[in-house]
């Protein structure tokens, strides 16, 4: 661990961190929001729509087991698009802050 | 003085299964024959003696209380996505849900998609952040700009109270799974799971921990797999294929003509099949189905022995790859379950299954004594006992990390922390947090027993509901909102705690005894003239494929008469549920909906009412700044 605190004011007022905040915020609460509107069609779907989700598609297949079935895609897919952009943008952002404040990457 | 304990542990335990096999004949019959057991005990005894080689190298290496919490925060990123799914896969999932499928069809399906999407919650807001500002309990994370006394107390209590509502579950719920597999005293395997528990946890502490619940998980993706796959190759892997399979069914159709009642008459055998395929044989109630989704989605975020997860890897980075593993993984897990609960449905048939167990634990089990070759081969009873011993270890797995949580709430949080004022010395920290873990394992013990023959299944989804309208509206808030203080988490929790538990005490998942002879006493009857049908039936038939449908019906009869009788005798003499009502004041079974809103209402109108917090606003910029940029983060042993 540093020797020195940080000055954590100067960080948080850095429009560096203003800015990884901004970008992180909209990205985080946004994919959260989807991701939940979209779960929660399936109990909805279910219990209100069930003409809808008894329409077959292929075989026995029907509407209501792909979109069950979708409900993982959609949540790997979100998990996936997350981290790559948090590898690429928000990891990159954050080691750039930590190394102008402390001399040393996090 | 560790290895002599762990080598009398084993003695203790082997003893004790000798002990029960000796017996087992008689004893209550399990799913496992008589002439088969000492194959389920030779294999639960490998596991065992895996997982106690396993406590062994890390009981030496356990010196320090990072280690013993946090595992040296060295557990690498994917090592930690399969400890999380060891962690969270319980019985619960792997048996319960395959069976719902067998019994239900598309409704227990649609059930497991939420214990997977709670996992995004996990991701996008809780894990990385709590990793950077957290040391080793929810109560760290909540203390840094909250009063740490204070707020350690209010953190310890809601740990506790969610993991033993938690424990109970997986207690009660594994002595009657494992009575069921292989016939052993509900007491004994209570008491079996609690030593075990506390052998991996007081010796070997998080590192054993995590790796119990890595080897389970392994096992459990292993074992699924195989099942899959035997069950789905005969379709040629094709999926239409194997729903048609399903559909056109002739145990498939009847156990949908059974569920829909009347309404069935008027329906072909192909539309009845196709039906199982189709929403609302199961769950009833969508409301409640939102409801138990909403505790699910925010519950698991909020789950203590969960967080505790992320203490022990070195990086936030670290963090986020093992919620991604986890996904995977539990994700992957359960699309399998699909496939199980139709290949046991389609092989087995629901009637059987039902017949064991009217939950349908069993249809995983049953599944796979079939695919090795029926009850009546030596491979067929190889695959049950391993699928036993999977379960047993899935088990003993989610209540060491739910006595870990609990135990270091106690320790770190209250002892350390509130009682001790932060001035213990390591010494006495690590005694401290071995003396909780035991003290916690005894009680799992002995709740587990006293609350032997009582419905508990609710008590998962009422961890969930406190897990969510208590823990997570304080950590979301102390994370992300600057206003948030320590009146306001106070307050909080211990509404959002009770409120989910007040609801739940006026609902339908009390037991109302007028309500219960209302049910059950027409279901005796209707079984009672069954069996007569059926015995005279039998005693008429000629045809031995016949007769041996006609024993199976009758044995079903009589299961569910037994059963039904049982909930009668349960109740005698009483007329009030525990709280005193006749009858339910609210229709919802899961609280959520109302007790999750409630829980982010009382921390936000506790923190703006009355005088501003300094400590927790001049905090907020070093908390905000370091839970996003990782500066400061607890280090590694290594450091």
């Amino acid at each position: 661990m540093p020797a020195t605190t940080p000055d954590w004011a100067a960080i948080h007022a850095d429009p560096r961190f203003a800015d990884l905040h901004a970008r992180k915020s909209r990205f985080l609460w946004g994919l959260m929001l989807v991701s939940v509107v979209f779960y929660f069609l399936l109990p909805i779907g279910a219990g209100y729509f069930p003409a809808l989700f008894k329409i077959k598609v292929w075989g026995p297949l029907n509407v209501g087991l792909v979109f069950a079935f979708s409900q993982f895609v959609v949540a790997w897919g979100i998990a996936f698009i997350y981290e790559r952009r948090a590898t690429r943008e928000f990891d990159r952002m954050a080691a750039e802050l930590c190394a102008h404040y402390t001399g040393v990457q996090p | 003085m560790n290895l002599g304990s762990s080598r009398n542990l084993v003695f203790l335990l082997s003893s004790m299964f000798a002990a029960t096999s000796a017996n087992a004949q008689t004893l209550a019959v399990g799913a496992v024959a008589a002439e088969f057991k000492w194959l389920t005990f030779l294999v639960f005894g490998l596991i065992i003696a895996l997982t106690m080689f396993v406590t062994y190298l890390a009981a030496r290496r356990v010196k320090s209380t990072q280690q013993f919490y946090a595992a040296g925060r060295s557990v690498s990123g994917i090592q930690n996505g399969w400890a999380i799914a060891g962690d969270y896969l319980s019985a619960a999932s792997f048996l319960g849900i395959a069976g719902l499928i067998s019994l239900y069809g598309y409704d227990g399906f649609m059930y497991s998609v939420g214990w997977l999407v709670a996992y995004i919650t996990v991701l996008l807001v809780i894990a990385e952040p709590c990793r950077n500002i957290g040391k080793y309990t929810l109560g760290d994370i909540l203390a840094f700009r909250n009063d740490p006394k204070k707020a350690k107390t209010v953190a310890a209590l809601s740990t506790i109270t969610v993991s033993i509502f938690y424990l109970t579950a997986q207690m009660v719920g594994g002595g009657v799974l494992v009575k069921t597999l292989i016939g052993i005293d509900y007491e004994v395997s209570v008491i079996a799971v609690g030593v075990l528990m506390l052998a991996y946890v007081v010796f070997g502490g998080m590192v054993a921990t995590t790796w119990v619940q890595i080897i389970k998980a392994v096992l459990l993706v292993v074992a699924s797999l195989l099942l899959v796959f035997f069950t789905w190759m005969p379709y040629g892997f094709s999926l239409p294929e194997f729903l048609q399979a399903a559909v056109s069914d002739p145990k498939v159709q009847a156990q949908v003509a059974k569920l829909l009642g009347d309404p069935a008459t008027q329906m072909s055998a192909s539309e009845l099949g196709q039906r199982f395929l189709e929403p609302g044989l199961y769950l009833k109630s969508p409301i409640d189905q939102i409801s138990l989704g909403l505790a699910l989605v925010f519950g698991t975020a909020g789950m203590p022995h969960i967080l505790m997860r992320f203490f022990t890897v070195p990086t936030a980075k670290d963090a986020r790859v093992s919620v991604l593993w986890a996904m995977g993984i539990i994700g992957g897990f359960y699309v399998l379950t699909l496939f199980l609960g139709l290949g046991a449905a389609i092989n087995v048939g629901a009637l059987k299954i039902s017949a064991i167990d009217a939950g349908g634990n069993m249809a995983g089990p049953l599944l796979a004594q079939y695919i090795g070759g029926g009850a009546q081969s030596m491979l067929g009873n190889l695959f049950l006992a391993f699928v036993a011993a999977v379960a047993f270890a899935t088990i003993v797995a989610v209540v060491a990390g739910l006595v870990l949580a609990s135990a270091s709430a106690m320790s770190h949080d209250i002892w350390v922390g509130v009682v001790k004022g932060e001035h213990a010395t390591p010494k006495e920290e690590m005694r401290a947090a071995r003396i909780s873990s035991l003290i916690v394992g005894v009680i799992a013990i002995v709740v587990g027993i006293a609350a032997k023959g009582q419905n508990v299944a609710h008590l998962v989804a009422l961890a969930f509901a406190v897990a969510a309208s208590s823990n997570l509206p304080a950590v979301l808030l102390t994370l992300y909102w600057k206003r948030c203080n320590t009146r306001g988490i106070v307050l909080g929790m211990s509404m959002g705690a009770l409120s989910a538990i007040g609801l739940v005490l006026v609902s339908p998942n009390m037991t109302y005894p007028n309500l219960v002879r209302a049910t059950n006493t027409p279901l005796v009857a209707s079984a009672q003239s069954k069996i007569d049908t059926l015995s005279a039936e039998l005693a008429s038939a000629t045809d031995p494929t016949t007769a041996a449908a006609l024993d199976t019906a009758l044995k079903a009869a009589q299961t569910l008469r037994a059963v039904s009788q049982t909930k009668i005798d349960q109740v005698e003499g009483q007329t009030r549920s525990l709280v005193g009502l006749q009858a339910p004041l609210i229709s919802l079974k899961n609280p959520g909906i109302l007790s999750i809103p409630f829980g982010f209402l009382c921390v936000v109108l506790g923190s703006l009412i009355g005088r501003r917090e300094r400590r927790s606003e001049d905090l907020w910029e070093e908390l905000y700044v370091r839970q996003n940029i990782g500066l400061h983060a607890e280090g590694s042993s290594a450091h």
